[in-house]
């Protein structure tokens, strides 16, 4: 066993945190949440430069072909400094399955265009059922010659507005189940018959409805076989729920260390709030939160990376973190004192994220009922 | 990082399961209170004899004193075994506290002297710490301990001394210096339980058992040799700090029995009072159980893995042991809820489910959060000299 990590490890996550603390001050995460967009390109194409974008994606295809263990090591710095932009979708999802289950000329031709950072893509599963069941899916693609033709509602897509191109869950076979009901599609946005529309959100994060109306995409644009697509869609709950759990490992971690900063500063009765036990006490509690997400958030990543079944560990940790964020959160702003209820002071920017983190990929309620199916009761 | 076992460690886990497989009753279903009857205790001593046996009473003991030198993972994952099996045999007061203080502070012929019978399950130990007027404040003790040519005369009382009427010796820490700050007048003193004028009264815990005592000690001689380290240094010496396992693994290994105990039962009591379909309540509790048991376990991991890099556990050791012992009680009074009116059965009760395992477990669970440093002290820990915050 062995728990920490190796010397390219480290130098990917000094390095992350170097750029990071340059190039994404909390002054830009605050003008993102008023862009519209939601991201600079200055910023994407710097992550492009830096290998980011194409960490995980083979090196045939322009990537750097590291592993998704080595790419969660990243996401634990994105979540410290709320790197806004659509890294998640585009890198961690949409690059992870193209790659999995692309054909040859699909990986060729999106691949290299996300390593370098020509090319945003998202994934589009949840509908206004909001739901990560397989039930939830009504959107459906009916065959038409050698085409298909999407209709219905996607609700909760992430930086749909942006996306090159969208990989949406669809109902491919009305009686069909999860082993042969669904397909995914490759969706070019500038495919006749799609509405998007923004959503207004607690974290300020881009999310949209997407509304189609007798979308038309070829056959070509199947990723994976018909029929298997939920295979895809519940790959990509487990990767997202599983990287979303070191993102918010990253998150936590930060407000732990503002929180400690803060009660070690502030002075009320002549001496820091800190050196009272009750402060201390929350502090403390805060701090086993935090070091309780580490090591069940990667031990999730590390049996997926490692092509280990991972099911139990990936709801076990998401429905742990998801849970444990948001009380750090609440911690925080008890320790805080006012000041951390104000816009202007940098916490909320964190409790915001935390809760719309917590819903992505199945909250905790969620995970826990996948945790009592695992024990079998 | 890498969160498998080596070949090594998984063999070593295997022959450790076998080993208590074979030598522990097919019906065990565990009794970790085994000093509080003569059965137990003669169990828990036939046991430490093999265990003796095996080598593996001193499995982190270096070489030189007749240990195995067993990696820390190994450790972790034997500490693991023996507390899901709920298996006696192991004296962690000679084994994990006296003989690796007397390794660094210890004298030659104290080594010689007290070393192989810890080593061989001949002798067992317990701890003289706390006293009736000092618990969390322990370098507050009061017991004396005066020079009389080559002795020292001590004077007073230690309490929750565990196992203290099955002891042959004590690891005794005593004043003897009344003038000196409070932690410089303490001094390390090892005292045979056999010497006149000590006398040992149970406490009898609310689960009806008898682990704790209460130890007097009326001008009791206690030979210079008996001294560990240097007089008045006792509190550092007690305080060292330590290269032996202590990862608190035995935390998520009992919550992790308790949880699968209840799951079998409830899967062998279909459509009875135990079952959980529409109780999604307790269903979802017993689930965030299995949760949280997985987060303890992990937080002991890494335990181990920073002790087996050179590194000492300060924050995580207290981290672990305030948020599993914490655990450990949510899990018991989860067991108890689900049992309902059963629940509340003691074990001889022919009704009684798991043999009244969970309500003895829900009670003697209460002691956990208080033993070896309270929540609150282990919170105190993390938040001063983990985070460095300032200090009251």
């Amino acid at each position: 066993m062995d728990l920490g990590f190796d010397e390219v490890q480290m130098l990917l996550k000094n390095s992350a945190r170097e750029v990071l603390e340059q190039e994404c001050p909390i002054t830009l995460v605050r003008a993102m949440e008023e862009d519209e967009r939601g991201f600079t390109s200055e910023l994407w194409q710097n992550m492009a430069e830096l290998g980011w974008l194409g960490l995980s994606i083979p090196e045939q295809y322009g990537g750097q072909g590291m592993s998704f263990f080595d790419l969660a090591i990243l996401l634990e710095e994105t979540g410290r400094f709320l790197v806004p932009g659509p890294f998640f979708s585009t890198v961690v999802l949409s690059s992870s399955i193209l790659t999995e289950y692309g054909t040859e000329s699909q990986k060729s031709e999106i691949l290299p265009k996300i390593a370098n950072g020509d090319l945003i893509a998202t994934v589009a599963i949840t509908e206004p059922s909001a739901t990560y069941e397989s039930n939830g899916i009504q959107l459906t693609a009916t065959k038409d010659g050698s085409n298909y033709v999407l209709n219905g509602t996607k609700l909760f897509v992430n930086d749909a507005q942006i996306a090159d191109i969208i990989l949406v869950v669809a109902k491919t076979d009305d009686k069909g189940d999860e082993s042969n009901g669904f397909t995914v599609f490759i969706v070019d946005k500038n495919t006749s018959g799609m509405t998007i529309t923004p959503l207004d959100t607690i974290a300020s994060d881009k999310q949209a409805e997407i509304v189609f109306e007798s979308v038309s995409i070829s056959e070509e644009n199947v990723l994976g076989e018909v029929g298997k697509g939920w295979d895809i869609a519940k790959r990509v709950i487990d990767l997202g729920s599983s990287a979303k759990c070191i993102e918010m490992l990253g998150g936590a971690d930060r407000v732990l260390e503002m929180t400690v900063e803060y009660v070690k500063d502030r002075t009320q009765f002549g001496r820091p709030i800190g050196s009272f036990q009750a402060i201390q006490h929350h502090c403390a509690n805060m701090a086993t939160d935090v070091e309780g997400c580490r090591y069940v958030a990667y031990h999730a990543v590390w049996r997926i990376s490692e092509g280990l079944e991972a099911q139990k560990e990936i709801s076990i940790a998401k429905a742990w973190v998801s849970d444990a964020y948001r009380r750090v959160c609440a911690i925080g702003h008890q320790s805080h004192g006012a000041i951390g209820f104000t816009k202007e002071y940098d916490l909320q920017l964190y409790t915001r994220r935390a809760k719309a983190q917590e819903l992505a990929f199945g909250d905790s309620s969620y995970h826990r009922e996948i945790v009592a199916q695992q024990l079998g009761i | 990082m890498d969160f498998k076992f080596s070949t090594e460690e998984e063999t070593f886990q295997n022959d450790v399961n076998g080993f208590l497989k074979q030598e522990l009753p097919s019906d065990w279903t565990g009794e970790t209170a085994y000093a509080s009857s003569d059965d137990g205790w003669n169990f828990n001593l036939k046991m430490k004899k093999k265990l003796a046996e095996k080598g593996w009473l001193t499995l982190g003991w270096p070489k030189e004193y007749g240990g195995m030198e067993a990696s820390i993972m190994s450790q972790v994952l034997f500490n693991e075994q023996m507390a899901y099996n709920r298996a006696p045999g192991i004296d962690i007061w000679g084994i994990k506290m006296l003989a690796p203080t007397l390794m660094v502070h210890g004298t030659e012929e104290q080594k010689q002297r007290f070393l192989p019978p810890v080593a061989n399950g001949e002798v067992q130990w317990c701890q003289g710490y706390s006293e009736p007027g000092s618990g969390s404040d322990l370098a507050s003790l009061q017991t004396r301990a005066e020079v009389d040519g080559d002795e020292y005369v001590v004077n007073g009382t230690k309490i929750w001394t565990s196992n203290g009427h099955r002891a042959d010796w004590i690891i005794l820490l005593a004043r003897t210096d009344t003038d000196a700050p409070k932690h410089r007048g303490i001094t390390m003193l090892l005292v045979d339980m056999k010497t006149p004028g000590i006398s040992v009264n149970p406490i009898v815990n609310m689960a009806g058992m008898h682990e704790f005592n209460q130890v007097f000690f009326d001008n009791v001689r206690v030979p210079k040799r008996n001294l560990v380290g240097e007089e008045n240094r006792g509190w550092y010496v007690g305080a060292t700090l330590l290269d032996f396992e202590r990862s608190g693994v035995q935390y998520s290994a009992e919550a992790r029995r308790t949880i699968d105990d209840l799951v079998g039962f409830i899967k062998d009591n279909p459509s009875s009072n135990f079952d959980l379909s529409g109780r999604e309540h307790l269903r979802n509790r017993l689930a965030d159980m299995a949760i949280e048991t997985e987060v303890s376990r992990m937080i002991s991991y890494n335990i181990g893995f920073m002790q087996s890099q050179g590194f000492v556990p300060n924050k995580e050791a207290s981290i672990c042991k305030s948020f599993s012992t914490e655990m450990e009680q949510r899990v018991a009074e989860t067991g108890m809820h689900i049992l309902g009116l059963y629940g509340q059965l003691t074990s001889d009760s022919k009704w009684a489910p798991l043999r009244g395992r969970i309500e003895r477990t829900f009670l003697r669970h209460h002691s956990a959060t208080l033993a070896s440093g309270t929540s609150e002290i282990q919170r105190n820990i993390i938040a001063t000299r983990g985070l460095g915050l300032p200090r009251a």
